[in-house]
């Protein structure tokens, strides 16, 4: 069997165990911590179809900034487990059959009879000098231009939104400087100077 | 070589489980949201294969895409997700019913 097969069957293998632990877990932080799993076979997978810029960006950004800030989520939110997890044996055969089901009809569509290896050649690999990288960037900065800046907007406006939904106010009784007020304040508003004679200590 | 349609149902056998994710964890929001993460790894799995397969670079273009989108979605979901937490103290979906008639 070569290389490229057993690569593909234990990522896989392990991609649907941690991806069957996420939904299944008891700990939400369990869940995350399976779902940083999963994210990062699945990078692995994209490596092997020669997608190499996304498989890192998928760990350095995905792994790194979502996942974290799931984790950090969950780890911040003390919640009671208990009664989340009601419901979860009555959902369960439900679940269950829609999934298989789910499954068996859509490798009716996409399994071997219409997307095999006759159908679809695997194409010859790159050659040692292509760069998927600077493929990648030239495709986004010529023809994705608009989209590019698209995706950039929206990522400034949930920048925004999730700043306006987290900040609060504080209450009345916190106390604040004012930065002006000091600046402005001079020797008279601090300093009192008393003129009082001198007081002699009686010597016992 | 591996064939196309490995790719294909390994997306979708991720994608099933996801659904059965939001099936049997249906009081808890955090769960709900991470199935809704796989649910748009399964789908860049699929567009990854095609843009392999076919030759086409616009499939991972288009991963790109949803990955920032998918990224956006994370961190507002999780700031409704604090806020919520914040007022009620829950994060049951079922005492979530306020609006109920």
């Amino acid at each position: 069997m070569p290389v490229e097969q057993i690569t593909f069957w234990i990522f896989s293998a392990i991609m649907i165990a941690s991806a069957l632990r996420v939904i299944t877990a008891r700990n939400p932080v369990h869940s995350v911590l399976f779902l940083v799993l999963t994210f990062f076979t699945a990078a692995a997978l994209w490596l092997l179809l020669e997608a190499e810029f996304l498989g890192i960006v998928l760990v350095l950004v995905y792994v790194g900034a979502v996942m974290v800030l799931f984790l950090f989520v969950v780890m911040m939110i003390d919640v009671n487990i208990a009664p989340l997890r009601e419901g979860f044996v009555r959902f369960l055969p439900l679940g269950a059959l829609v999934g298989i089901v789910m499954v068996a009809e859509l490798v009716l569509i996409v399994g071997p009879r219409y997307f095999g290896s006759d159908r679809y050649e695997a194409p010859p690999s790159a050659p040692a000098d292509y760069s998927n990288t600077e493929a990648l960037g030239r495709l986004l900065y010529s023809e994705y231009l608009y989209q590019f800046e698209i995706a950039a907007f929206i990522l400034l406006v949930s920048i925004i939104a999730a700043i306006t939904l987290t900040m609060r106010k504080r209450p009345e009784t916190t106390k604040y400087q004012t930065p002006g007020n000091q600046v402005r304040a001079d020797r008279a508003d601090r300093l009192r100077v008393v003129r009082m004679d001198s007081e002699r200590r009686e010597r016992p | 070589m591996i064939p196309l349609s490995h790719y294909l149902i390994l997306g979708a056998v991720l994608f099933a489980i996801s659904m059965a994710g939001v099936f049997i964890n249906r009081k808890n929001v955090i769960i709900l949201l991470m199935s809704i993460e796989l649910m748009l790894l399964a789908v860049n799995m699929n567009f990854v294969a095609f843009s392999h397969f076919l030759g086409d670079l616009s499939g991972q273009i288009f991963v790109f895409f949803i990955l920032t989108v998918a990224a956006a979605e994370a961190a507002i979901g999780l700031a409704i997700l604090v806020v919520l937490f914040r007022n009620r103290g829950t994060i049951n979906v079922a005492d979530l019913d306020t609006m109920k008639g």
